[in-house]
């Protein structure tokens, strides 16, 4: 049997599946990527004003979150919770392990604002809720953007991982019809591409983001 | 509530403040009159600015008692010992007491209007409408009606730090503490904020504490200065005295030095 290098056939074939595919991968890196947000802006509030018992098992997890691979949690997590769809224990992961790094993003954005402004804040005996509210998330906030959207882009990349608890995004689409028609080359070429499609003008965008921010 | 005339508006009795191994303040004593305007001045390190931050509190006294109108304001005694009066009790006092900074630190999120109106309306409460006429007021009275709308970072530092004073007033404070509310202003800007500063001290009675390097402003604004080395005052009288014949011999090399 000799087979072409590249089939057009095949590519044509794969790719209604890929696109419906890449619908999963998208809608899972948004919700990953609301979930990280919330979660770690706060993580990091918590941590800068909370008390050492919380702060102190909260820098634990963190900790503990980063320092293990995303793909043993998703088929940790998967195990641990069978009775909801693999799709939704995904998202959650992806949001819990981005928020571990989103927190040192907002971390990093809430020092960067000066101290002249809490001092003002407690000149003016603002209540708590407004320093944090008014004054200081505002502006550590618009620090964060650029790093909010490089992890967007970084845990984008990473949802072929959700192919381990047999969600079908994009990439385990890909392996589906590789498996069945004993053809890969085209449909991981084709993964390879649309990835990049997306990844390549958002990371653009994000770098458009950082200059007018600068 | 200051419950006479003769009850001081701040009164520090033997506060101490460190840092690290520096001591700062060594049991320092002074009180300060309802109404008076009071300047500090003395070498950087002598212990000034200090002061206004532990009124605002900012810095943590290490020892000894702060009074505002005869209330006890971050430490009490009770029986012997000394003890921190907690943050809710702190900031009904801390209301009475407005500070300028230095450095402005005008929340630039914010428009002038709102930096003005954000504390009366979530601290005192006052309805968004009150607010904003007041502010419109304060604005008209530091000559900056015009830029309510803009945001801070648009205008000069000159014009700031008037939005800064409108800000502090608009809490209608008994104190008001201006922290070197000049220095970071270039030479032809001071002139402004200063007008301003001495049309509020001749139309209203609010008790001022100054610290300053313009002495020609301590001079015509004040009725009294302290002259601080080493975290004690050394002298203290009214600025002619002062400013004309000092008795100690550091407030005469201070002065030499920077007039």
């Amino acid at each position: 049997m000799n087979e072409a290098a590249w089939s057009w056939e095949h590519a044509a074939a794969v790719l209604p599946e890929l696109l419906n595919g890449l619908r999963i991968t998208v809608l899972a890196t948004v919700v990953g990527m609301v979930i990280a947000s919330v979660l770690g802006l706060i993580v990091a509030v918590v941590r800068r004003s909370g008390l050492r018992v919380v702060t102190m098992p909260i820098g634990f997890l963190v900790e503990f979150i980063r320092s293990t691979p995303l793909l043993v949690q998703f088929v940790f997590a998967n195990l641990l919770f069978t009775q909801f769809p693999s799709l939704a224990v995904g998202c959650v992961v992806l949001g819990i392990h981005y928020a571990t790094y989103m927190s040192e993003v907002y971390r990093a954005g809430i020092d960067a604002v000066p101290k002249g402004q809490w001092e003002a804040a407690i000149a003016l005996d603002l209540p708590r809720s407004r320093t944090w509210g008014a004054v200081i998330l505002p502006q550590a906030i618009r620090n964060t953007l650029p790093g909010l959207g490089n992890y967007a882009i970084s845990m984008f990349k990473e949802t072929p991982f959700l192919f381990a608890i047999a969600v079908v995004e994009m990439y385990t689409a890909a392996q589906q019809y590789g498996a069945n028609n004993f053809r890969y080359i085209e449909a991981i070429t084709l993964v390879g591409l649309l990835f990049l499609l997306v990844s390549y003008p958002t990371s653009l965008l994000v770098r458009r983001l950082e200059n007018r921010l600068a | 509530m200051p419950e006479n005339d003769t009850t001081p508006a701040i009164e520090f009795r033997g506060v101490v403040k460190q840092f690290g191994h520096n001591t700062v303040l060594d049991g320092l004593d002074f009180s300060v009159a309802q109404g008076d305007r009071v300047t500090l001045i003395g070498p950087s390190g002598s212990g000034k600015t200090t002061i206004l931050r532990l009124l605002m509190t900012l810095e943590e006294a290490d020892g000894g008692l702060i009074f505002v109108d005869g209330d006890p304001y971050t430490h009490e005694m009770r029986g012997d010992k000394r003890v921190a009066i907690p943050e809710k009790r702190r900031s009904l006092v801390r209301r009475r007491v407005g500070m300028v900074f230095q450095q402005f630190n005008l929340f630039p999120n914010m428009t002038v209007l709102e930096n003005i109106i954000e504390a009366p309306i979530h601290v005192l409460g006052k309805s968004k409408a009150a607010a904003i006429t007041d502010a419109e007021a304060l604005l008209d009275k530091v000559g900056l009606a015009e830029k309510r709308d803009e945001r801070p970072t648009k205008l000069s530092g000159g014009q700031q730090q008037r939005v800064a004073i409108a800000r502090a007033l608009a809490m209608e404070p008994d104190i008001l503490l201006l922290d070197e509310v000049t220095s970071a202003l270039d030479p032809e800007l001071v002139a402004d904020v200063l007008g301003v500063l001495r049309n509020i001290a001749e139309t209203t009675d609010i008790t001022m504490l100054i610290v300053t390097h313009e002495m020609q402003f301590a001079r015509e604004v004040s009725n009294r200065v302290l002259m601080f080395d080493g975290g004690k005052i050394v002298e203290e009288a009214d600025p002619e005295t002062i400013f004309t014949s000092p008795s100690h011999e550091r407030t005469q090399e201070f002065l030499r030095a920077i007039l």
